[in-house]
């Protein structure tokens, strides 16, 4: 056992460290208010920078453009990146789609596909969820037939992060309605210019355009556009699936988290005094911190057994139960620390304009939209299933 | 012991839940506190004809001798509606002051008028540095000839943009967060001096942040005696707490009943998700929560009365109580919603925010269990 870092991977976070320094005043002001809706080069910023880097993609193998990390370099990158409080790359491209394309897809998508995502060219979106299927993926209902050489799809997609950006969208179709749900299927890359897709905006509880609805009508869809086999798309669904619950514990960002909470508390007064030094806010966040310790320590041994070449299992399942409960009462627990200054609805005043404090800007909003954690990605209560049959043999 | 509430009271919570059922629904909500002016101007007159706004007050001075039982059974049909109006700042704290502490000159003036709808009142009492002590105050009225100089700030007052007349606690005297030394007046928003800048509320409302600067009022505006205000103000803020308890319960019923219903519709798997143990057991919390939350607000209803402790300690426990439901009822209500709960569409986040907001409101979990512990 040992927690220590060697020489060349202090050297590493070093390098981290300084990069990140020279790149900050090259960014948007992340902080802003004006960048409550963002624009997608403000999104793509710190990816292009990471790019020209070689940085972007510390998931993919190096014969793709990826970084050639192993599992303490890519730690301890998050770290140095979360705390310096830098924005993250978008994972639909990088972490979601490439994965399957490089695993799965053949020579000729990862040519077509895999450059553009890197160089930040190609902006996707995901094309899982569909109304009434939720977390019940398997069941979703939009159909692709075949017409010699293309697939004719009709269907709805829902929460399509971003999709109002992107240029591609990876989608499940299915293929056979005549099967078990997870055997009819398939797993196609859809370009979003086609005749046939609209994009509708869904707002969300802080007034946020953060999602879409998808809509296919009779949309063509080049057969050279499916990834693996016909019908074989929830294996690599699966796959996908296990890629995005990684990273997903936040702890990094968490520990940010916290320390701003600190600072919030610390300007705070409660009869003069700080709020952060009123005994029961105190323990809260003492609380709070010793949980994500916990966490931070879950999830370094399972980066330890990925380390030792054992695949991530349903062990991801706590990492997303804890990590998004976690994330959850931090924002809980911000909102409290401002206390009255947490009525203004920022969004309505416009750019730069703030009613109390600055550190109160957005955080209501911040934990009214952060409640969508333990439902995205597989809800909390389907990982507590996970666990109940794959980990206890319930 | 009787729980059961009169046949007026009924009558009452008829009326209203009738008119708001035909013209506050949530579509129409969704439209006019996006409006400029944040609500529709005719709903305040309708419930001044209903007879809402005078049921509290005194039958002398034009209201029809009701009680905070009555303000109760209204304030749960505005939960449930999401009503927006300033029936609280109004009637429960402007007309309260009056009630417990104006003068014979002020009563009649200001109570006919909040009775027949003709004015709309707002508290200027928090201060940014003060949090949910109401005895933190930098705000000063000194006494200038016969009546006073106000001068200081105040932050996130709830109404104020829809106010004429305001509610101010200040200092005349003492040191800041001394219990003595605070007094209550009466000023108009339009005075001298006064500067409101106004926004919208995350929950949908409309607030201010005030500033007076050599604000000039006279004797006359001053409520009950000076330097004595913080035992009043902390009878109306009582008064008020047990007014966004019943508020919070009628917001907390509709997200419970929604749950419920949407449970039994939406399929997972194949079965209603109403049929997952585990969801089962949540919504059976909420209903506890509720429930709970339905009987300490009659307790601090029913005991507004009692002595100054046992007022005030009913008071935080049922402002813990409503806080803790309140959080667990909207955020359980969010999650088994699931994507469509957040949603600005859907109705279940509007009441989340409402009852997010209600722990904050004169004082959040913290500061009543602190308060309860102090007085036990």
């Amino acid at each position: 056992m040992d927690l220590t870092f060697s020489p060349e991977e202090e050297a590493f976070r070093q390098e981290v460290r300084a990069f990140i320094a020279d790149a900050r005043p090259q960014l948007p002001d992340v902080g802003a208010p004006e960048l409550a809706n963002r624009t997608k080069e403000d999104y793509l910023a710190w990816h292009k920078l990471l790019y020209k880097k070689g940085w972007v993609a510390p998931l993919w193998p190096k014969q793709y453009g990826g970084t050639g990390w192993n599992v303490t370099q890519r730690y301890i990158f998050n770290e140095e990146v979360a705390d310096a409080g830098m924005p993250t790359t978008l994972p639909f491209g990088l972490n979601m789609v490439a994965p399957v394309i490089f695993t799965y897809g053949n020579e000729e998508q990862k040519k077509k596909y895999l450059p553009r995502i890197l160089s930040g060219e190609d902006w996707w979106c995901q094309g899982y969820s569909e109304p009434g299927s939720g977390s019940d993926l398997a069941s979703l209902r939009t159909k692709a037939v075949r017409d010699g050489d293309f697939y004719i799809v009709n269907g709805q997609k829902t929460w399509t992060t971003l999709a109002q950006f992107a240029d591609w969208i990876f989608c499940l179709v299915r293929t056979d309605p005549n099967v078990k749900q997870q055997e009819g299927i398939t797993f196609l890359l859809i370009d979003m210019k086609t005749p046939g897709i609209t994009v509708k905006p869904i707002i969300v509880l802080d007034g946020a355009h953060e999602v879409n609805e998808v809509f296919f009508d009779n949309v063509k869809v080049p057969v050279e556009n499916r990834v693996g086999e016909e019908n074989k798309g929830w294996t690599y669904a699966k796959f996908l699936l296990v890629n995005e619950r990684s990273g997903i514990a936040g702890v990094a960002r968490s520990k940010k988290a916290v320390e701003r909470l600190k600072e919030i508390a610390g300007a705070e007064r409660i009869d003069g005094e700080p709020l952060i030094d009123d005994e029961d806010f105190a323990r809260k966040i003492a609380d709070l911190e010793i949980d994500l310790a916990a966490l931070e320590f879950t999830e370094l041994r399972t980066l330890a057994a990925e380390s030792k070449g054992r695949m991530a299992g349903p062990e991801s399942s706590i990492l997303k139960i804890r990590g998004t409960e976690i994330q959850q009462r931090i924002t809980e627990l911000t909102v409290e620390a401002i206390g009255y200054y947490a009525y203004p609805n920022d969004r309505a005043l416009g750019a730069n304009e703030f009613i109390g404090p600055d550190y109160a800007l957005g955080e209501a909003g911040h934990y009214f939209n952060m409640r969508k954690t333990s439902i995205y990605g597989g809800s909390n209560e389907i990982q507590r299933n996970i666990i109940a049959k794959a980990v206890l043999g319930l | 012991m009787d729980f059961s509430f009169t046949e007026e009271q009924t009558l009452l919570r008829n009326s209203v839940s009738k008119y708001l059922a035909d013209n506050y629904k949530f579509d129409q909500w969704r439209k006019f506190t996006r409006s400029e002016l944040g609500r529709d101007a005719g709903h305040w007159k309708q419930f001044a004809e209903l007879g809402l706004l005078a049921a509290a007050l005194p039958e002398e001075h034009g209201g029809l001798g009701g009680g905070p039982v009555d303000s109760l059974v209204i304030m749960e049909e505005f939960g449930k509606a999401l009503v927006v109006e300033p029936y609280i700042p109004t009637v429960v704290i402007g007309a309260g002051f009056l009630k417990a502490a104006g003068s014979e000159a002020q009563k009649s003036e200001w109570l006919n008028r909040i009775a027949a709808g003709e004015t709309m009142m707002a508290f200027a009492f928090a201060e940014p540095k003060g949090r949910y002590n109401l005895a933190d105050l930098s705000t000063t009225a000194k006494k200038q000839g016969a009546g006073y100089v106000l001068n200081g700030q105040k932050a996130v007052v709830i109404g104020a943009p829809w106010a004429d007349t305001l509610i101010v606690t200040a200092r005349t005297s003492g040191g800041q967060r001394d219990r003595n030394g605070i007094s209550v007046f009466l000023v108009d928003k339009k005075a001298k001096g006064v500067t409101t800048r106004d926004y919208p509320t995350v929950d949908g409302l409309r607030a201010s942040e005030i500033t007076f600067e050599n604000v000039e009022v006279p004797a006359t505006a001053l409520i009950g005696a000076a330097d004595a205000g913080l035992p009043l103000v902390e009878q109306v803020t009582d008064e008020a707490i047990a007014a966004v308890c019943a508020d919070a319960t009628g917001a907390m019923k509709v997200l419970v009943d929604t749950t419920v219903e949407y449970s039994k519709t939406r399929k997972q798997f194949g079965v209603p998700i109403g049929k997952f143990q585990a969801l089962q057991h949540r919504m059976v919390d909420m209903f506890v929560n509720y429930e709970q939350s339905v009987s300490i607000t009659l307790m601090v209803t029913l005991r507004l009365g009692e002595s100054e402790t046992e007022r005030a300690k009913a008071a935080s426990a049922a402002k813990v109580t409503i806080g803790k439901a309140g959080r667990y009822v909207g955020q359980q209500a969010v999650q088994i919603h699931g994507g469509i709960g957040m949603t600005d569409e859907l109705n279940v986040g509007h009441y989340f925010k409402r009852l997010t907001l209600a722990d904050t409101l004169f004082g959040n979990i913290d500061h009543h269990l602190k308060r309860y512990a102090a007085l036990s």
